[in-house]
């Protein structure tokens, strides 16, 4: 087995007397998409931060492409590409300057920079902007652009800090689409995201934080079955339909008015609920972690 | 650690700014010229028809070092206060640097060296002017070239530990109106120092960076008038690695979280 890219293991950052992160402990293996999702203050971006060696760690364990960050960040720095959530790409520069300048900081020459960044331009659909001074583009292209520069030194390790926020979904598709090409050419990406949505589809393996701590670990497909039936039922929330499910023992969470109901046997539900009363609206929908994650952190059980 | 914390990868923090620099050059190119040209029409030649001499000196002779002396302070200072705090806070280009394998002390470092160059090309720029007006005397005055280097780094310094004190760019404003500006008259640049009581003259030489500057700078375009200039040029060079030590030292306070 080889070693892992990202071993974390009691890792703790304290700002002041702030926990932002508490003790967590993970591992990422090569060619894996890892996923670090949790609401906004989990605890996401300090975690992003030291394994990208620019925040020091507070206490524990924490090595990167075996090596441990407190003693080889510039190493480290060298074979690892980092996106984080803002922007910080050089407004005066234009889109070609922005990667063929950034190469310098990883001591690539001049025509290799110069290939790779029309490379990478090409890459991320930027070749009619080439040569335009970066203020002018949109935020989705602005962002293909810092993620294109954070692979100039070839890295064998990508981290994205929330990738796709504030962005249109028009924008957000063409990077996952983008990022994609990149995973099948088996890099090891790591990214954090409050979309659970999205990171279900492209996540191999993720974490769930909440307030410092990891809340669920595994693929989105374990995480889910382990925790949850297979299948949603929503339905309107009416004194018949309660009266019913009271009747025949079935466990319900109302969130408004609508009740969600769990089932590993959704067809088998509607054809008894239709059969005994008329809900006035059904929908079943497969669960998803961002049922999963509601669950665990605070919406309660009635019943 | 493997490796220092301040390899010669300074260089390229350098080479990005002068990169920027040269994009804007036509702009870039203007103030100090039009600085300087101001400077001596008003005082040189406007004030100096008041003034008989000073010394021996003509009054625009006497003023001409004075103002590359405040044209270095300006170049490097502005450029490590608002140039610098730009960069960090605005452009987050401190962040960016800091994913690369260049190090906290590197940016640093980088930013005062770019600094003291944009105060030797200030000097460039301004040592025609001068010439053109016959007030400095060649090729001596070719010194303040380097001159403008060490000036530079000590005024990049400076300003960048005001960069790594200031919450917000406004506050960057007090060190200019309540040490820049009062700097720039008490130094001995319009008036000689010798002409205030003896403690504000040894106070202006314990603590004025410029009272130096303009001593030295004066000492190479009127080579008759140098006798601290060696003493000027230990304190420069003294307050110049205090100064550098104690940016990196704040810089890391504010940046390393």
């Amino acid at each position: 087995m080889t070693s892992p890219v990202i071993l974390a293991d009691g890792l703790v950052k304290r700002y002041g007397n702030l926990v932002a992160v508490d003790s967590v402990s993970f591992r990422v293996d090569e060619g894996e998409v890892f996923g670090i999702l949790g609401p906004n203050g989990a605890g996401k971006t300090s975690i992003i931060r030291m394994i990208s060696c620019t925040s020091p760690v507070t206490s524990g364990r924490l090595e990167v492409l075996g090596l441990p960050v407190d003693g080889f960040p510039r190493d480290i720095k060298a074979r690892i590409g980092v996106v984080s959530q803002e922007n910080n790409l050089d407004p005066d520069l234009s889109v070609y300057e922005n990667l063929t300048v950034f190469a310098r900081f990883f001591e690539i020459n001049r025509a290799e920079a110069s290939r790779r960044a029309d490379e990478l331009i090409g890459f991320f659909g930027l070749s009619e902007k080439r040569d335009t001074v970066i203020e002018s583009l949109s935020g989705g292209m602005k962002r293909r652009l810092t993620i294109a520069r954070a692979l100039i030194n070839r890295p064998s390790l990508v981290i994205l800090d929330e990738p796709t926020t504030g962005l249109d979904p028009q924008a957000r598709a063409l990077i996952w689409e983008r990022l994609r090409a990149l995973r099948s050419d088996g890099a090891t990406i790591i990214l954090s995201t409050h979309y659970l949505e999205e990171a279900e589809r492209f996540c191999d393996r993720l974490v769930i934080l909440d307030r410092g701590k990891i809340l669920l670990t595994g693929s989105p497909g374990e995480i889910i079955s382990e925790r949850m039936s297979r299948a949603l039922i929503e339905i309107m929330n009416e004194p018949d339909v309660r009266a019913w499910l009271d009747q025949e023992g079935i466990s319900y969470e109302v969130y408004g008015d609508l009740l969600q109901i769990t089932t590993d046997t959704p067809e088998d539900f509607v054809r008894r609920i239709v059969a005994a009363c008329t809900p006035q609206r059904l929908l079943v929908r497969n669960s998803t972690l961002e049922d999963v994650f509601l669950r665990q952190t605070g919406r309660r059980l009635i019943r | 650690m493997m490796h220092g914390p301040v390899s010669r990868r300074v260089v390229h923090v350098w080479g990005r700014n002068f990169h920027v620099f040269l994009r804007t050059w036509q702009v870039s190119f203007l103030p100090p010229i039009f600085d300087s040209l101001f400077f001596m029409l008003a005082l040189g030649y406007g004030l100096g028809q008041f003034v008989q001499d000073i010394g021996g000196v003509d009054y625009p002779r006497f003023v001409a070092p004075a103002i590359v002396a405040i044209g270095i302070m300006n170049a490097s200072y502005y450029e490590t206060t608002y140039g610098s705090f730009v960069r960090m806070y605005y452009q987050k280009t401190f962040d960016a640097l800091i994913a690369t394998p260049v190090t906290i002390e590197e940016v640093i470092v980088g930013e005062i060296l770019w600094g003291g160059t944009k105060a030797v090309i200030y000097t460039a720029l301004i040592l025609p002017i001068l010439a053109l007006f016959g007030v400095i005397s060649l090729p001596g005055s070719l010194l303040l070239l380097p001159l403008g280097l060490l000036g530079g780094l000590l005024f990049g310094a400076i300003g960048l530990c005001f960069t790594a004190w200031t919450p917000s760019i406004d506050t960057l404003n007090y060190p200019s109106f309540l040490l820049i500006t009062p700097m720039m008259v008490l130094s001995g640049t319009f008036f000689p120092l010798d002409s205030l009581p003896s403690t504000v003259q040894y106070i202006a030489f314990a603590l004025l960076p410029l009272a130096h500057l303009v001593s030295l700078a004066r000492a190479l375009t009127l080579p008759s008038t140098a006798p601290f200039a060696f003493f000027s040029l230990s304190w420069l060079v003294v307050a110049t690695g205090l100064v550098m030590l104690l940016s990196v030292r704040l810089m890391r306070r504010r940046l390393v979280v």
